[in-house]
């Protein structure tokens, strides 16, 4: 029941949260990992988002809008590629050798953004999420769980976790003598 | 603090999550320990590298495009579909009875009352003052401090009152700008919904409180008293929001 003039209501919808259609498709383009799929998960998560406005109470519109795209993005999941099970977190994965104790990681490879863009892509997708969230949104640990429903210590976990790995990643792409 | 103890804090740390405590040892320790420097240091890269503008996917236009062609359209004007659609159903039969039986409809019924235009215009600030995080610009639950606080902004003085012990206390007050006029917004609290009361003067007969029917999910109440209007906003149920404005309204005549 929503008896409201709907043209006033897209107006609201279009300052207050299409307004982070950006962030919204970056996201989905992270987790996704290819345009067409990206547009699709963002513009059902849009209009999923503008179907329950009228219910939207919190201050941060970003934050819900991206956490539909969350949501948006698993149902097309399970939709379009079940066979991409989310892949299960078990200690030997985790267990990562540290690489920063190593080597001085000032090298070039920081700065290339194509060597960067494969070593997120190859993050797991529930640690990727939480890279994208923390360092491209500046989300905090706090609105990363509550926008991704894990609990603070896991967010902090598979962020320490997912820096190891891109770190481990963007060190080996770049030993000395690989010329890519 | 030794290595095991700082090693986990180096990314809150570079995350601005610490205490202020924390960080002071933390430092401390990362100026002595080469080790937590380096990993401190490649943090500082990692951090950088991930930032870069490159990284970002930006929103294609046609994507935006497709979203908004989806949504009600918000640029046409208010009394335009009616007129067109009605055009649709007549062209068959006569076109300028057509024509003036669509202009009559505009004008009678397809026009959203001055009153129901209000309503949408106060049900809007509300929800824009809650998304905007805007809700107050004197913060304050004492009637004393927010009432001279309007005094120079406003042509008129509102009534304010903290009805606190009914069980809405006043959270403090805010400008805001309605019915083409700078307006008094009171603001309240009940549990966790935020009422907003917005005031002004207005040349309207005194009137009892009254529900409006309530527009994307939120109540609305008005009345008039001494020469000022009131419109009460809330996501708070109808009753409540109703007990709240006989209490503003009634305090009113109740004290001096």
């Amino acid at each position: 029941m929503v008896p409201v003039d709907e043209r006033e209501r897209s107006e609201l919808f279009e300052k207050t949260v299409l307004l982070h259609l950006d962030s919204a498709y970056n996201l989905a383009r992270w987790l996704a990992g290819n345009d067409h799929d990206a547009q699709d998960v963002a513009q059902e998560a849009s209009l999923r988002a503008f179907k329950y406005f009228g219910s939207f109470r919190g201050d941060n519109a970003r934050a819900w809008l991206l956490s539909i795209v969350r949501n948006s993005f698993h149902t097309w999941l399970r939709k379009n590629r079940p066979a991409e099970k989310m892949v299960e977190m078990t200690e030997d994965i985790l267990d990562i050798e540290d690489p920063s104790a190593v080597v001085e990681a000032v090298n070039p490879q920081f700065a290339d953004a194509d060597a960067v863009r494969r070593a997120i892509a190859e993050l797991p997708v529930d640690f990727r999420e939480i890279v994208i969230l923390r360092e491209m949104e500046g989300f905090s640990y706090k609105e990363i769980a509550d926008l991704t429903e894990v609990p603070l210590g896991t967010v902090m976990s598979r962020l320490a976790r997912a820096r190891k790995l891109l770190q481990k990643g963007l060190t080996a792409a770049f030993k000395p003598g690989d010329q890519r | 603090m030794n290595c095991p103890q700082a090693k986990p804090l180096i990314g809150p740390y570079a995350d601005g999550e610490l205490d202020a405590a924390v960080i002071l040892e933390l430092e401390k320790h990362i100026h002595d320990c080469p080790a937590c420097a380096l990993e401190w240091r490649n943090l500082q890269s990692l951090k950088k590298a991930l930032k870069q503008d490159a990284l970002y996917f930006t929103a294609p236009n046609e994507l935006r495009r497709r979203i908004k062609a989806e949504l009600p359209s918000p640029r046409i004007a208010v009394p335009r579909w009616p007129l067109w659609n009605w055009n649709w159903f007549t062209t068959a039969t006569s076109g300028a009875f057509a024509i003036c039986l669509a202009l009559l409809l505009l004008v009678t019924q397809t026009r959203p009352s001055p009153e129901q235009q209000l309503a949408q215009e106060v049900v809007s600030s509300h929800v824009r003052s809650l998304m905007a995080s805007h809700v107050t610009d004197v913060a304050s639950t004492d009637q004393h401090t927010v009432k001279p606080w309007f005094t120079g902004k406003l042509d008129f003085s509102p009534p304010v009152r903290d009805l606190a012990a009914e069980g809405f206390p006043l959270s403090g007050g805010r400008l805001d700008y309605l019915a083409g006029r700078s307006v008094a917004a009171l603001v309240f609290q009940r549990h966790k919904h935020v009422i907003n009361l917005f005031v002004w003067s207005a040349r309207e007969t005194d009137s009892k409180p009254a529900p409006i029917k309530p527009l994307q999910g939120y109540h609305l109440i008005h009345w008039s008293a001494g020469g000022m209007t009131f419109w009460a906003v809330s996501d708070l149920n109808e009753k409540e929001l109703m007990e709240f404005a006989q209490n503003f309204a009634t305090e009113k005549t109740g004290k001096p």
